[in-house]
């Protein structure tokens, strides 16, 4: 990150990134690859949410699908029970799931390390349990959301999939701006100085608690309108898929892979894991089920021994090495 | 300054301190020495409120401080120097000055005390991009009381600075603690170290097994018969 920021700025190669996953679609109209870009701007943005709270405040969170599957009922319930707009939904989705984090994570700030990473996983197996259970929201059978005409204040479209890819990356834009803004303002700091040492932050007056706390928050808030969307464009949703376990680890591995708390990480992650996943599954259909997680598995394992910071660490290599070449004296 | 009456503490319900009490005046060097486990660092965490006492009271500058979050305590003027230094390795040099700065909230109060921490750490100024994790251990250390000085604090407490630190270097920030202290920052170092931290204090309190065994000017206890045979092995 720091090394490529010496021949262009974060903020250019951002805003590169963006503007070639904006164009991408319409160079390639085919609805199989549009598939694959919408599930990639999510992804990408689920991993640049669970980043603010993982990668910059050092807080493991194995329990993101709750939150994403929290956007999920909120809408999908408001809208099949009481046709409210998926958009209200979405917006309430996300309050309701910062306010859930609010209440889990601030007894679970107590623990450190493993024992939060712990809490975090029981706690989305939890919501899971209990939504498997309700009856009022259909438990195990799910909610198949009733098809509506087209359009924008429904948010369902049924003869492109190009205005949900859009949505999508609008909202991606979104959180991508507001990581970046987290990530330069003081409270990137505060964040990344409680991951480093939390009681040398302590020891220079931070409230660890507090910043904590706005992480999650900021970070719940994201995933869930994601998870209303994800609703929205699916028109299905079941506990098992949408407040999984493996839902939470993909999260996790494309961040980790992609490079932890580096805002390139989750795109770089995201664009790896999510094409190789939705093909290997349209190339095999249901036999090849898990192959992607198998290669993917590899892939971690590989970058966990030869490059621990994450697939962005091989750019940093390169620059360096350029630099190196360059006739830079050692320290 | 400082007035610790009667503290005792521990963790998890296991007490390291016994009803230990001590006083520190603006301006002085105090030292607290004792070996492994006898509860020096519990002290110190004690006093910036990381734990709570389970008894007894803590008084700065004539206002109790042990029922206060460890992040206000900073604002009152007290900054902790923690054990093992704890820099944050992944930032540079300045960020990490500037987060110590936390607490200060005009530019210019952070700048004009920035400047003056580069008075006394010049090295730090000349690195001040580098990471900080690139630094050696002494340097480390220079950098953990300097983040600890960017906060203007009154009180300094300093936990085993020499740990891990050769002896030439602890003779050398023993004497940046002796300068800040002419600054006019008040020193309270925790050591093991017994004879060099004697001899740069003011004033020492020998701690065993939890109890404030001995105290007095660090001459005095130096020359005492007791500490010679416990510490110096004479």
């Amino acid at each position: 990150m720091v090394e490529t920021k010496k021949i262009f700025s974060q903020k250019q190669v951002l805003s590169w990134m963006c503007i070639l996953i904006a164009v991408l679609p319409l160079a390639i109209p085919n609805m199989n690859f549009h598939h694959v870009m919408i599930m990639f701007v999510i992804f990408a943005a689920l991993g640049q949410s669970w980043n603010i709270i993982t990668g910059f405040a050092g807080q493991t969170s194995f329990g993101h699908a709750a939150f994403f599957g929290i956007g999920a009922y909120t809408s999908s319930v408001l809208f099949w029970k009481y046709m409210v707009s998926p958009w209200v939904g979405m917006l309430l989705g996300a309050l309701i799931a910062m306010g859930v984090a609010v209440i889990v994570s601030y007894p679970c700030f107590q623990l450190k390390g493993h024992y939060f990473a712990i809490a975090t996983l029981a706690i989305g197996e939890i919501i899971q349990q209990i939504f498997v259970s309700w009856e009022y929201v259909e438990g195990a059978t799910g909610i198949s959301l009733p098809i509506l005409p087209e359009g924008f204040l429904q948010l369902q479209f049924h003869q492109s999939k190009l205005p949900y890819f859009y949505i999508a990356y609008v909202l991606f834009v979104l959180v991508i701006v507001v990581a970046y803004g987290i990530e330069h303002s003081k409270m990137g700091y505060y964040l990344k100085a409680i991951r480093e040492s939390q009681e040398a932050g302590e020891a220079i007056g931070i409230n660890p608690t507090r910043y904590k706390l706005f992480a999650m928050m900021i970070s719940s808030f994201m995933t869930a309108i994601f998870g209303s969307l994800y609703a929205q464009y699916i028109l299905y949703i079941d506990p098992f898929m949408v407040f999984s376990l493996p839902l939470s680890m993909k999260i996790v591995l494309l961040t980790v892979l992609g490079g932890l708390g580096t805002l390139y990480g989750p795109i770089i992650g995201a664009a790896i894991l999510i094409p190789l996943s939705e093909y290997t599954r349209i190339l095999f259909g249901g036999t090849g089920k898990g192959i992607d997680l198998i290669i993917f598995g590899l892939l971690v394992v590989l970058v966990a021994c030869y490059q621990p910071k994450g697939m962005i660490g091989l750019f940093g290599g390169w620059a360096r090495k350029g630099q190196r070449t360059g006739g830079e004296k050692g320290e | 300054m400082l007035k610790v009456k009667n503290v005792s503490a521990g963790y998890e319900h296991i007490p390291v301190l016994f009803d230990v009490s001590f006083e520190i005046q603006g301006g002085e060097v105090v030292a607290i020495v004792g070996s492994n486990g006898a509860g020096k660092t519990t002290i110190l965490r004690t006093i910036s409120g990381i734990l709570k006492p389970m008894a007894g009271e803590i008084e700065f500058l004539g206002e109790r401080i042990d029922n206060i979050p460890a992040h206000k305590i900073v604002e009152k003027g007290i900054a902790h120097v923690p054990e093992g230094r704890h820099v944050f390795g992944k930032m540079t040099i300045l960020d990490n000055l500037l987060l110590g700065a936390y607490t200060l909230k005009s530019q210019e109060d952070i700048r004009s005390v920035l400047k003056e921490v580069y008075d006394i750490f010049p090295k730090l100024k000349d690195r001040e991009n580098q990471k900080a994790e690139t630094l050696s251990g002494g340097e480390q250390q220079m950098l953990a009381i300097a983040r600890a000085m960017m906060s203007k604090p009154k009180l300094l407490l300093v936990d085993e600075m020499s740990l891990g630190l050769m002896p030439l270097l602890v003779d050398k920030v023993l004497s940046i603690l002796k300068a800040i202290s002419e600054r006019g920052v008040t020193v309270l170092l925790v050591e093991q170290k017994v004879q060099e931290a004697l001899e740069i204090a003011d004033r020492g309190y020998v701690l065993q097994t939890g109890r404030v065994i001995a105290e007095g000017t660090g001459k005095a206890l130096l020359a005492s018969e007791r500490v010679k045979r416990a510490y110096l092995g004479m």
